[in-house]
C-alpha cells in the first residue's frame, strides 16, 4: 500500500535513500512543500563548474582557429567538459537532499530542452542548465523563458546566433538572413504550444522580432555572453500573435516574450505538462484548469503553480502510474543501493538504458508519458541493469534492507512472496529494483 | 553446452507452466515479402538529396547549398539527365543504376503545418491529423494479414515508433549491452511482472523478442553496442536485415533515424548524415540476401524544407520533398512523381517545394502491390480518408 510518505518520495521526489521513508512520514506535504518555499542552492557537486560565457568564449575561440580545431575540440576538450558534467550532475540527483527541487530542475530542463545530439552544445549545455533553469524554478517563468531565450547554449541549439534580417544593414550587404527555428520553438514548444492559435505569419514575425540576439564574439565584448547586435536586426514595425511590435531594436524581442509568457494558450500548455509529469499520463482536466488558472492570476509564479499541485487531492489520491524515465530509475535505485557513486557507470547505465544526460532526441525533450518508455525492449534493459547493479553490491548489501528502504508498505504481497523464493540475495536485490512498484511513481 | 539465452529460454518454456514465457513457435510467416520502413526525424531536404539541376530556378534558391552539378569535383551522381542524387547516396545511385532503386520527388502527407511532433506523428499515424489515432498504420496493416504466431513486425530500438504501435503484437530488437539474465531471475520477474498489465506485457513480448533474435543472430546480437552515429546504423540494419531474412522471422520492419533538422551548416551535416543512411542501406541489401529480390525499403520524412536557404547555409521547415525506395522488389531505376517547378509563384506559399503526390499513395501503393493486402482493408483500416488517393503505377516490379 502506497503511505503519504511513499507517495511523496516517489511522485514528487527521487526515491528513497535509507531512512527516508521514516523522516519523510512525519509530514510528508511539509517535506515537498518545504523544498518550494526554499530555494535550492546550488548542489555541492556542480557549484565548481565553470559558466557558459567561458565555456562560449572558448568554444569561439577555437571556432577562429578552423574546421579541424573545432572537429578535435568536439571529440576531446567539449565532450570532456560534458562527460565531467553529467556524471556531476547525476550525482548531484543521487545524493540530494533537495529531491523535488531537482526533480523540478530536470521538468524545466526538459522543457526547454538543449541536447548534445548537436555537439556544438556540447560544453553548454550543462551551464545552460544551471545558469538558465535553476535559479527559476520556483520563480517566475517570464524570468525562466528570458534566460533561456538569451543564454548561448539556446542560442547555439536552435541556431538563433546566426540569424540576421533580411533588410538589416548586414542582411541587405551579405545576402544572408534569416533563421526561425528558434521563434518557432519558442511559440510550439516553450509558450503557447501546437494548437495555442499562431500561423507561419506569427513564426516569421516573431523571428525578424528576435534578430540580432547573439553571442559577443570579440574579446574586448563580454566574449561568450549574450550580445544584441543592432546592425543585423530588422528594420520595421512586426505583427505578432495580431500585436504590433515598433522597431525598437533588443527590447522588441523582451516584450514578446513577455507577451508569449502570459498568454492563455502559454498557461494552459503549461499546467498540462506539470500536471501530466507529477500525476498522470492523462492529466485530471479540472487540475490542469486549477493550475492554469494559477499561472495566470500569479503572472506565471511556478513557486506558487507547484505548491497549488503539491496542495492539491489528486497529488495524493491518484494512484502511481507513472513509469519513471530511466534517469529517475537510475537516480532512485542508486539512491535506495548507496553503492558508492561511480560516475562513469552512472552514465553507461543510462546510455544502455536510453537517457544519456543533456541528450534528448530532439527540441520536444525527452517524451513524458509510460507508453514511450514501456516497449518490450526497454522493460528487458532495465532489468538486466537492475541485474548488474545488484551483482556489483553483491554481499555488501543486505536485500531485505534494500526492499524496506525503496518500497516499504508499498511492496505488494506477489514482490514480497517471489522476494521470498528469490534463489539469491544478488536475485533478490534485482528484483526490488525491477519490480513494477519500484518503476512507477 | 553453455547455457546461453537461447536454450535458457527453451528451458524455461518447459519448466514453467506460465503463460507470461512464450514459446518459440516456429510457424509460417503469412507473406513473403519484407517491406522496411526507415523514417528520418527531422526533415530530410529533399532538395539536396535529389537536387534538380535542370530546374532554372533551382541555383537561385541555392546559391551555396547542396552538391556541386554531376561532373564536378564532389558534384552530384546523375540520375536521368535531369535529376541527380546527393554524393553521399554512391551505393544508393547504384541500385538505382541497377535498376533496384526509385524516387518520388515533391511529396508530402497530408499535413501542412510546420510543427515535427505533430507531422511525424501523423505520418505514423496514418489519418488526416495530428493525434488522429494512437497506432500506427503499419500496425494496422499487420491486422489484415493472417493471423500467425510469428511476430510479422520487428520494432527496431529500445521504443517502439508510434508507426508500429497498436493492437497487433510486433516483436522488437536493440544492440544488447549488458549481460544476459540467469533463468531464475528471469521466471521471478514474470512472476512479479504478471499482475501489472503494462510490465507484464512489455516483459513478455522483450522475452519472446529475445529468444527470437538470438535464435537468428546467435553471438552477433550485441554488435553495434557501442557504435556511434554512421556504425552504429549499419550495425542495426545488418541485425534486422538477417532478422528478416531468416524463415520465421519478421517481415515488416520500421527504423527511425535523427538528424535531419539542418538549419545551419547544413553541407556537412547532410554528407554525413546521407553516407549514414547510404550504409545502413548498404548494410540491409547484404543481410536480406536472396531475399532483397522480395524487398521494399522505403525512406519517409515528415516533411520537406525550405526551397530557398535560409541566412544561415540551412533551410528551415517546408513542405514536399523526397521519398526514396530500395529492394529488389522495387520497379527501379526511375523518379517518379510530378515536377512542380521551384519558379516563385509554383512554390507552396510562395516557399516550399509544392507537393504533388501525397505520401500515402506510396505508402498504400507498396502495401496492395507488395505485400498483397487488400484495397478494401486498406482504405479502411490503415489509411482510412484515403479513397481518393490514387496508387501509383509501376512502382514495383511485377
Amino acid at each position: 500500500m502506497s503511505t503519504p510518505a511513499f507517495v511523496a518520495l516517489a511522485r514528487f521526489g527521487l526515491g528513497a535513500r535509507p531512512g527516508d521513508l521514516d523522516l519523510v512520514a512525519r509530514d510528508p506535504r511539509a517535506w515537498v512543500s518545504a523544498q518550494l518555499t526554499r530555494p535550492g542552492a546550488m548542489p555541492r557537486a556542480l557549484s565548481a563548474l565553470g559558466t557558459g560565457q567561458q565555456a562560449a568564449a572558448e568554444f569561439t575561440r577555437i571556432v577562429r582557429r578552423g574546421a579541424a580545431a573545432v572537429e578535435q575540440n568536439i571529440r576531446q576538450g567539449a565532450r570532456q567538459a560534458y562527460v565531467e558534467e553529467a556524471g556531476l550532475r547525476t550525482q548531484a540527483q543521487v545524493e540530494s537532499d533537495q529531491p523535488v527541487h531537482e526533480r523540478l530542475v530536470a521538468f524545466w530542463s526538459n522543457h526547454f530542452t538543449v541536447s548534445v545530439q548537436r555537439p556544438v552544445i556540447l560544453s553548454l549545455a550543462g551551464p545552460f542548465e544551471r545558469e538558465a533553469i535553476r535559479p527559476h524554478v520556483t520563480g517566475r517563468f517570464h524570468d525562466m523563458l528570458l534566460a533561456v531565450a538569451r543564454h548561448s547554449a539556446m542560442l547555439v541549439y536552435l541556431d538563433q546566433a546566426q540569424s540576421i534580417g533580411p533588410n538589416s544593414r548586414i542582411g541587405m550587404r551579405r545576402q544572408r538572413g534569416l533563421n526561425e527555428n528558434l521563434a518557432r520553438e519558442i511559440l510550439e514548444l516553450h509558450t503557447l504550444g501546437v494548437e495555442g492559435g499562431y500561423g507561419q505569419a506569427d513564426v516569421t514575425a516573431f523571428a525578424n522580432i528576435l534578430t540580432g540576439w547573439s553571442i559577443a564574439r570579440a574579446e574586448d565584448q563580454n566574449l561568450g555572453g549574450f550580445m544584441f547586435r543592432p546592425f543585423v536586426h530588422e528594420p520595421g514595425s512586426k505583427i505578432l500573435l495580431g500585436r504590433r511590435f515598433e522597431e525598437n531594436g533588443e527590447a522588441e524581442g523582451i516584450a514578446a516574450l513577455e507577451m508569449l509568457a502570459r498568454h492563455p494558450s502559454t498557461s494552459r500548455h503549461i499546467a498540462t505538462k506539470l500536471a501530466r509529469h507529477f500525476i498522470a499520463d492523462k492529466p485530471p482536466p479540472a487540475l490542469v484548469d486549477r493550475l492554469a488558472k494559477a499561472f495566470r492570476d500569479s503572472d506565471g509564479d511556478l513557486g506558487h503553480v507547484t505548491r497549488l499541485l503539491v496542495d492539491s487531492r489528486e497529488a495524493w489520491e491518484t494512484a502511481l502510474t507513472k513509469v519513471k524515465t530511466p534517469n529517475e530509475f537510475v537516480v532512485s535505485a542508486l539512491r535506495a543501493c548507496a553503492p558508492g557513486f561511480d560516475a562513469m557507470r552512472a552514465l553507461g547505465g543510462l546510455r544502455s538504458l536510453g537517457q544519456s544526460p543533456f541528450a534528448a532526441p530532439s527540441p520536444a525533450g525527452w517524451p513524458d508519458t509510460a507508453d514511450q518508455w514501456l516497449a518490450p525492449e526497454s522493460v528487458m534493459r532495465r532489468a538486466e541493469w537492475a541485474m548488474a547493479l545488484a551483482t556489483r553490491l553483491g554481499r555488501d548489501r543486505d536485500a531485505q534492507a534494500v526492499l524496506d528502504t525503496a518500497l516499504g508498505p508499498a511492496a505488494r504481497n506477489e514482490t514480497r512472496t517471489w522476494f521470498s523464493r528469490a534463489a539469491s540475495s544478488t536475485d533478490a536485490l534485482a528484483l526490488v529494483i525491477a519490480s513494477p512498484e519500484f518503476q512507477r511513481r | 553446452m553453455s547455457l546461453t539465452r537461447r536454450s535458457t529460454l527453451r528451458l524455461l518454456a518447459t519448466t514453467l507452466t506460465s503463460a507470461a514465457v512464450p514459446r518459440v513457435v516456429l510457424a509460417a510467416a503469412p507473406t513473403e515479402r519484407r517491406l522496411v520502413l526507415i523514417i528520418l526525424r527531422g526533415a530530410l531536404d529533399g532538395l539536396a538529396a535529389v537536387p534538380p539541376f535542370f530546374d532554372p530556378a533551382y541555383r537561385q534558391l541555392r546559391t551555396t547549398l547542396g552538391p556541386g552539378e554531376p561532373g564536378s569535383a564532389d558534384g552530384a551522381l546523375d540520375l536521368d539527365g535531369g535529376f541527380a542524387l546527393h554524393p553521399s547516396l554512391r551505393a544508393f545511385h547504384a541500385m538505382y543504376k541497377q535498376g533496384d532503386a526509385a524516387i518520388i520527388h515533391a511529396v508530402a502527407t497530408p499535413y501542412r503545418e510546420r510543427s515535427h511532433f505533430d507531422a511525424q506523428d501523423l505520418l505514423e499515424n496514418g489519418t488526416l491529423r495530428a493525434r488522429g489515432a494512437t497506432d500506427g498504420w503499419l500496425n494496422r496493416a499487420l491486422g489484415l494479414m493472417p493471423r500467425s504466431d510469428t511476430r510479422v513486425g520487428l520494432a527496431v530500438g529500445q521504443t517502439v515508433p508510434l508507426v508500429m504501435r497498436g493492437t497487433v503484437p510486433v516483436g522488437s530488437w536493440a544492440a544488447q549491452t549488458m549481460p544476459e539474465l540467469n533463468r531464475d531471475f528471469l521466471s521471478l520477474l514474470s512472476q512479479v511482472y504478471k499482475s501489472d498489465t503494462a510490465f507484464d506485457v512489455a516483459f513478455t513480448e522483450g522475452m519472446r523478442a529475445h529468444a527470437m533474435n538470438d535464435e537468428v543472430l546467435g553471438d552477433e546480437k550485441s554488435m553495434g553496442g557501442n557504435a556511434r552515429g554512421a556504425q552504429a546504423i549499419r550495425a542495426t540494419t545488418s541485425a534486422i536485415g538477417k532478422l528478416l531474412a531468416s524463415a520465421d522471422g519478421p517481415r515488416v520492419a520500421a527504423l527511425d533515424i535523427g538528424g535531419w533538422d539542418t538549419h545551419s551548416a547544413q553541407n556537412a551535416r547532410l554528407k554525413q548524415m546521407l553516407q549514414a543512411l547510404d550504409d545502413g542501406l548498404t548494410g540491409l541489401r547484404e543481410s536480406l540476401g536472396a531475399v532483397w529480390r522480395q524487398s521494399v525499403v522505403v525512406v519517409a520524412t515528415e516533411f520537406g524544407r525550405t526551397a530557398q536557404q535560409n541566412g544561415t547555409n540551412g533551410t528551415d521547415h517546408g513542405t514536399g520533398s523526397v521519398v526514396l525506395l530500395a529492394g529488389g522488389a522495387v520497379a527501379g531505376g526511375k523518379v517518379l512523381g510530378h515536377w512542380p517547378g521551384l519558379a516563385a509563384d509554383k512554390l507552396h506559399q510562395g516557399r516550399d517545394l509544392a507537393p504533388t503526390t501525397d505520401m500515402r499513395a506510396v505508402f498504400k501503393t507498396l502495401l496492395l502491390a507488395h505485400v498483397g493486402l487488400p484495397r478494401d482493408g486498406i482504405e479502411r483500416a490503415v489509411f482510412p480518408d484515403s479513397r481518393d488517393v490514387r496508387a501509383l503505377d509501376d512502382l514495383v516490379k511485377a
